[in-house]
């Protein structure tokens, strides 16, 4: 049977060549980059370069802008609880967010609310993309921060980051954008994008899982989420993550240069998967089908439930991800979709299709076909696609 | 989260799937905001629940639930029918993830759910306690 990983946005296979690098690191050089001797200080030059070369990676000025952390949900929560409370005692208990962030994001304004700060959630409209001028209508003298995704980890919808940064800049609101699943496949730079704050991870672009960063431009003021050493310039304590770290640089050096070539034949693919999927009946695309990652097919299926649908795919070789209540662990499907506006029942019946530059037309062609079936299957033993149909009928 | 192997395998190949044209009872629980519905068939000869189907939509368990419960009443009496508990749906199939136990919950209020129509149909009358 074929195998497909068609799940590429909750994480990622590390590449070998990525492993690579980071090998030296887990075995000869294991060094603590705190320590005075050799094997510390080669470790410490491991970070170092790694800093500087991600900082030209990402456009920022200066390589002590990036700091290291576990993950992208520990630089969301850093990057907002850090400056939200870093800039209350200036009278700054404002922020601006949408309604379909991830939940590092919603979370963490979820929990500064309870602390007294104001939160404004943004709609995202049925194409799942937040509009800039909603953005500058909702600062006020209060704002502190607007954190914009960079793109949807659902949808894979774009966001008109630099358009939203330009806003910040000019009204004089810090703007933090999580590109956790941007990085990588759309082309970043923090200075010409207007971003204050910058969070990404390296799992995501095929490097290994609890390694991220923090980019914080020079100036900002943020407060501390991690107390300890002084590593990171006092800013984040911990022994630095070494192979991590080389092993993120790695992931995007190679995501940068290989994304021209990668994005257009993503693009190929995931447009041909789309309109062969369309033909379903009462099937729908999630989120708008241009500004979107060219990695991201997320559809729905009307009358069929999203958990049953990736346990049938799973047994034809493919995984997937859904946004059902019953993967989420919840009651509610999605607030991502809900976000957008689908209906509850709708929501319920959504698959996530996330590719890698593994993914070839032979696997479109598989899932064409496998798809079509498993949802022609699950309806059958349906009552609400009988309801649906037999109101058809009656119309 | 991970299924029980006698989960998946009501999953994949769930027992006692349809429609049941000329039902006695036909009982239809939970609803399609909530993301399950599970509607139930019977045929009932001589107190006897002679054939059992069901559609359902729903999660994974939603429909293990639903297949393993038809076959636990199929051939009992309509009385031991309405014994039957989410519990038992439960343990015979070697568990559920807690999230999921709800799933076990609807299969069993289906049956009754069938159970009441069938007694409205036939004018008996009998209350039937559900949780």
């Amino acid at each position: 049977m074929r195998e497909i990983y068609a799940d590429n946005s909750a994480t990622t296979k590390l590449s070998s060549a990525v492993l690579e690098k980071m090998t030296p690191y887990l075995t000869e050089c294991y060094g603590n980059p705190s320590s005075i001797y050799r094997i510390g200080g080669k470790a410490k030059e491991a970070v170092e370069a790694a800093r500087e070369n991600i900082a030209k990676n990402l456009g920022a000025e200066r390589p002590g802008e990036i700091y290291f952390t576990s993950g992208g949900s520990e630089s969301d929560n850093w990057a907002i609880r850090g400056v939200a409370t870093a800039l209350k005692k200036r009278g700054k208990n404002h922020i601006i967010t949408s309604k379909f962030e991830h939940h590092a994001v919603l979370h963490t304004c979820e929990a500064l609310e309870k602390e007294g700060f104001e939160v404004t959630y943004l709609d995202v409209y049925e194409n799942g993309i937040v509009h800039p001028e909603d953005v500058e209508n909702a600062i006020k003298d209060t704002t502190a921060l607007v954190t914009i995704m960079y793109a949807n980890n659902e949808i894979g919808t774009i966001q008109p980051i630099k358009e939203i940064g330009a806003i910040c800049k000019s009204k004089g609101v810090l703007f933090h954008t999580d590109a956790v699943q941007a990085a990588g496949y759309v082309k970043i730079n923090v200075v010409e994008q207007n971003i204050d704050l910058l969070s990404m991870t390296a799992h995501k672009i095929h490097g290994p899982k609890g390694c991220g960063l923090l980019y914080v431009r020079r100036g900002v003021p943020i407060n501390n989420l991690i107390y300890g050493g002084a590593q990171e310039k006092g800013r984040r304590a911990g022994t630095e993550n070494v192979a991590g770290i080389v092993g993120l640089d790695a992931a995007l050096q190679i995501a940068v240069d290989t994304m021209d070539e990668r994005c257009q034949k993503l693009t190929l693919l995931r447009d041909n998967l789309i309109d062969r999927l369309l033909k379903i009946e009462r099937s729908r695309i999630n989120g708008d089908r241009v500004h979107r990652l060219p990695n991201n097919v997320n559809m729905c299926f009307e009358g069929i439930e999203g958990e049953s649908l990736l346990l049938k795919l799973d047994f034809n070789g493919i995984s997937a991800s859904s946004g059902s209540a019953c993967t989420s662990g919840s009651l509610d499907p999605s607030h991502v979709l809900l976000a957008i506006g689908l209906p509850h029942e709708i929501a319920h019946g959504s698959m996530r299709l996330s590719f890698s530059e593994e993914t070839t037309m032979e696997d479109i062609d598989y899932i064409a076909e496998v798809v079509p079936e498993v949802v022609q299957y699950l309806r059958n033993m349906s009552p609400l696609w009988e309801e649906i149909k037999k109101a058809e009928k009656e119309n | 989260m991970v299924y029980s192997e006698k989960v998946l395998d009501h999953f994949a190949n769930p027992r006692n799937v349809g429609e049941i044209e000329d039902a006695d009872g036909v009982g239809e629980v939970g609803n399609s905001k909530c993301g399950d519905i599970m509607k139930m068939y019977i045929k009932v000869d001589d107190n006897k629940i002679s054939d059992v189907k069901f559609k359902t939509f729903g999660c994974g368990a939603a429909i293990a639930t639903s297949s393993m419960a038809t076959e636990m009443i199929k051939g009992k009496s309509v009385d031991d029918a309405l014994q039957l508990t989410n519990k038992a749906v439960m343990e015979a199939l070697d568990g559920l993830p807690p999230v999921k136990v709800h799933c076990s919950v609807l299969a069993e209020e289906a049956i009754k759910a069938a159970v009441s129509d069938y007694y409205e149909k036939r004018g008996i009358d009998k209350d039937i306690i559900t949780k």
